[in-house]
């Protein structure tokens, strides 16, 4: 499952119309705001069932969130023994040297800047999808 | 993609993989600077600028780094926590290259804040494959914190 976080809901529906054209065979569960984000890794109040609420394989972040912003919720789950070892990818409009330094300190498994035109959006994210669902190792066992 | 050189550090003590991975990664269109180093005492020394490696313009700055696990000298594992626990190396994306795929290597690797996990596959194909889809996503689509502070 793929976890994406995004209040831009014109990008997450590019991000989830590609995924599904290109056969992603992980669920995809949109958030819109980082505070729901944090509630349901933590498994609170509504996601407090682990069995309804499962880890995702993949975490795509955005960073100008509402409520808790981006590199707030990425330096949760960096901190967590439970959910450090989720890969998370910001993916961003930010080009802002300060978000790339913050990202890379709170340990950001990747930094990803979304592309302004139509196909080379589609392009990054059939290659995120790959790259960290075909390719990279997540860990593995109960968490 | 647009920027300058990507400078990659290849840690690897296996001669024939330290062939096929840089001869994968020269051919990417960002034509990458690769340095390889074939232990970890080196590669701590190269990222440090310790020992041989004194001279910054001997050994600049990497974008990346392909950390292979079974080291001489020093284990990958250690290396890696080393690099993410210095305050000048801790940016850098570290891509593990294994043949490990030991779930204790593997947790330990993200307890060490690892950017990403990749185990080498026997095939020769499926390896080439993987050096491709690593040099793809790394090199074109990855934002890196030098590369770009060098844009101005």
């Amino acid at each position: 499952m793929i976890l994406l976080v995004e209040d831009n809901l014109d990008h997450a529906e590019i991000v989830m119309r590609t995924f599904k054209a290109h056969q992603v065979d992980h669920p995809v569960l949109h958030m819109t705001d980082g505070e729901t984000a944090l509630d349901y890794l933590r498994r609170r109040g509504e996601y407090a069932d682990p069995e309804k609420s499962p880890r995702p394989d993949l975490i795509l972040l955005g960073l100008r969130l509402p409520r808790v912003d981006g590199l707030e919720v990425l330096k949760k789950i960096k901190q967590s023994k439970a959910l450090c070892g989720i890969p998370v990818v910001i993916l961003t409009s930010s080009q802002a040297g300060d978000d790339l330094k913050m990202a890379c300190e709170y340990h950001a498994n990747s930094y990803v800047v979304k592309p302004l035109e139509f196909r080379e959006f589609t392009a990054l994210m059939r290659s995120v999808a790959s790259y960290w669902l075909n390719c990279n190792v997540n860990p593995r066992g109960p968490r | 993609m647009k920027g300058r050189p990507l400078k990659i550090l290849l840690v690897e003590d296996n001669g024939d993989h330290a062939e096929m991975i840089s001869r994968s990664l020269k051919s990417h269109p960002l034509a990458n600077i690769i340095h390889q180093v074939s232990d970890g005492q080196a590669a701590l020394d190269y990222l440090l600028r310790e020992g041989a490696y004194e001279d910054p313009k001997k050994s600049p700055r990497p974008d990346v780094i392909l950390l292979d696990l079974r080291l001489p000298k020093l284990d990958g594992l250690q290396v890696l926590a080393r690099i993410k626990g210095t305050e000048g190396l801790l940016r850098i994306p570290v891509v593990v290259l294994t043949s490990s795929d030991s779930d204790l290597d593997i947790a330990k690797a993200y307890d060490f804040h690892v950017n990403s996990y990749l185990v080498k596959p026997i095939d020769f194909n499926k390896f080439n494959d993987l050096m491709k889809d690593l040099g793809f996503y790394w090199l074109s689509w990855n934002v890196h914190p030098l590369a770009q502070a060098s844009l101005g």
